[in-house]
């Protein structure tokens, strides 16, 4: 198997009183021709990681890092010339044209593809002439994208591309990295959506704090949680307490979960664990307040492993 | 299908001109704002080709001094009311106030301001005025000419420090601000992460100022020497290269400032840093020679006075180029040193 992508034991320190770990020595194997996924919360280390990877940031220590079999500080050139980058937040000169930018960086590549196509690519044909000031957000982030495809990379970088896009411009942000990997490019892409590493990712690697703490395709990380199935449920005030205990010994229940006064159950098995659970509520004399069943998410595993939600979990670190 | 060829270092000077003339504000302050300034200040201080000389009277006998006076041109003799000479002489209004006595024969009292050249200059010529009245045949008359050359203008001495002042602006907001901007864009890093050659990029950024440079000098230039007949006499060509050498040289030093600065208001403080004690000291509106002797070794190493002595060497005394080495060695340095210290320091991101 060839390998686009392979690091060991990367850290990054930053000097400073205290000094910050923002990568706590990091494995990753990112295989040509896969989608992968760096999801985390803010602050976990996502960009940081991508930034050494990228040429951007120089490791404090790493056991092994190669891109495309390279290694940075030796084949800079050679990577760049490889590779195709968007960062998490560039803005792009204002005054030039969708079409001008493009060009620009089309001519730094010695080969690559034409601007025009680039640009439909990206489904931007019609905005061709306008100034990136006059541009909305996706838009903004699709030309973005045009400029890390412009040199026909076979690996493209995507830092967090869809933050901050309405529905509509991340579906079509999606549509875009999905044609780019049916050509049977690598992307190493990184967000905070759940949703987004679902469904675009081949494999995510679950960033917390610096480090890996999951590894694997989305559907393996879930059924890892146990049950692929959630149940949600909380109770009225009436009626003693309701311990973990109680709710373990409910049949298919795998694990437990609660905030406040708001349970989340992962069960492998729903039409058993709800007849279940509703009968032993009753015999004990509580009363539902909320209850909902839904398949479990990436959001379910993070929780389950970090006790913190993606979404929050950067505003404590 | 061939593909067309882009050459990056023609690309990055297109874009730069582009967006240079995409911004009507930059525009104005780089060619409208100069010719503002230079009109204003060449109407503001042009010459009064007749002298004058304001003198007021006062007292008993001031009616008839005043006619005494009066039949020369030159004077411009005011009686003001009691109370207000003294003022009039403080603030400037008047350059002398002859205070007459009760009698004619009495002799006058002269109130003056010993610190300014015009007072005394004033008192000077009245005094010359009634000895001439009182012994008229002792005094001769002098055949008058009058030295109004081109190039000894205050307009002449300006525009070439609004040049050098122009050519300084250029350089820290054509290189280092832009690049800041570039930087707080993250649009630097990006360009990092592709093979664009790092002296493609630095080199674009001085060959377009250099390039805009040469148009606004051409400009300024023209427009001083048909709306004021501003001449040079020295070659347009040793003109023209003093102004690219000067250019180049600012163009390294805005390099420097930019190369470590994160944002657009430290950039913008630094510009001011470097520029505001130029503008002052460098002899753009006065001559710096008015500088204490102690400050002449500091303020002539510094870059715009050695472009502005240049510039006025070629403009106003028609000096080649040889004579300048001097001021253009150095720029030279200035420049050099500089760029180089900004390649070294120089942060992407």
């Amino acid at each position: 198997m060839s390998f686009a992508i392979r690091c060991r034991q990367l850290v990054k320190r930053y000097d400073g009183r205290p000094p910050v770990e923002a990568v706590r020595g990091v494995d990753l194997e990112v295989r040509s021709g896969e989608c992968f996924g760096l999801l985390g919360p803010n602050g976990a280390g996502k960009t940081t990681t991508m930034e050494i990877l990228e040429g951007l940031l120089a490791a404090t220590s790493a056991e092994l890092m190669e891109v495309l079999s390279l290694s940075w500080g030796r084949d800079d050139m050679a990577i760049r010339r490889r590779i195709g980058i968007s960062l998490q937040e560039t803005r792009l000169t204002d005054k030039l044209t969708v079409l001008e930018t493009v060009i620009l960086f089309r001519s730094f590549y010695s080969h690559g593809l034409e601007p025009a196509d680039a640009i439909r690519r990206v489904s931007l044909d019609d905005k061709q002439g306008a100034l990136v000031e006059k541009l909305s957000g996706g838009q903004r982030q699709r030309l973005a994208v045009a400029c890390a495809i412009i040199g026909d990379p076979e690996l493209l970088f995507l830092d967090e591309p869809t933050t901050g896009l309405d529905p509509h411009s991340r579906r079509e942000l999606w549509d875009i990295v999905r044609e780019f990997r049916s050509s049977g490019r690598t992307i190493l892409l990184t967000t905070h959506y759940m949703d987004e590493a679902e469904r675009l990712c081949d494999r995510v690697a679950v960033i917390d704090q610096g480090q890996v703490i999951a590894l694997g395709t989305p559907v393996e990380l879930i059924a890892r949680l146990g049950g692929q199935h959630i149940v949600d449920f909380s109770l009225t005030d009436n009626g003693h307490p309701l311990t973990d205990d109680e709710l373990r010994s409910v049949p298919s229940v795998q694990t437990v979960r609660r905030e406040d006064k708001a349970f989340s159950l992962a069960v492998g098995e729903p039409h058993v664990a709800l007849p279940a659970l509703m009968n032993h509520l009753q015999q004990s004399g509580r009363e539902f307040a909320t209850l909902t069943t839904r398949h479990a998410t990436l959001e379910d595993v993070f929780v389950t492993l970090t006790g913190r939600h993606l979404r929050d979990a950067g505003e404590s670190a | 299908m061939s593909q067309p060829h882009y050459h990056p270092l023609w690309e990055l000077i297109l874009c730069r001109i582009r967006v240079f003339y995409r911004q009507p504000e930059a525009v104005f302050w780089t060619y409208g704002f100069p010719l503002v300034m230079i009109t204003a200040l060449g109407l503001a201080f042009r010459e009064e080709s007749k002298e004058t000389i304001l003198v007021d009277v006062v007292g008993p006998q001031a009616e008839a001094f005043e006619a005494r006076l009066s039949k020369d041109s030159r004077y411009k003799v005011k009686r003001p009311a009691a109370n207000d000479w003294k003022k009039r002489l403080q603030t400037g209004k008047t350059n002398l106030v002859v205070e007459t006595g009760e009698a004619a024969s009495e002799k006058p009292r002269f109130w003056f301001e010993p610190h300014r050249a015009e007072s005394v200059l004033a008192r000077e010529a009245v005094e010359n005025a009634i000895l001439r009245s009182a012994l008229p045949n002792e005094a001769s008359d002098f055949a008058e000419s009058h030295l109004e050359e081109v190039g000894s203008r205050y307009i002449d001495f300006l525009l070439p420090g609004m040049i050098g002042m122009n050519l300084m602006g250029g350089g820290m907001w054509g290189i280092g601000f832009v690049v800041v901007d570039m930087r707080v864009r993250k649009l630097l890093k990006r360009l990092q992460a592709t093979p664009m050659r790092r002296s493609d990029f630095l080199f674009s950024l001085m060959l377009v100022r250099l390039l805009f440079a040469v148009f606004d000098m051409g400009f300024l230039t023209v427009f001083g020497h048909y709306a004021f007949g501003v001449e040079c006499r020295g070659s347009l060509l040793d003109l023209a290269l003093v102004m690219l050498v000067g250019g180049a040289s600012f163009a390294g030093i805005g390099l420097l400032i930019a190369c470590r600065a994160q944002t657009t208001e430290t950039i913008s403080g630094l510009m001011n840093l470097v520029m505001l004690p130029m503008w002052i000291a460098s002899g753009v509106f006065f001559s710096s020679e008015r500088f204490p002797e102690v400050m002449q070794p500091i303020i002539q190493a510094l870059p715009l006075t050695a472009l502005n002595n240049a510039l006025r060497g070629v403009m106003l005394d028609g000096d080649s180029l040889v004579a300048l080495w001097k001021p253009l060695l150095l720029l030279v340095v200035w420049g050099a040193a500089s760029f180089t210290i900004a390649l070294r320091a120089f942060r992407w991101k």
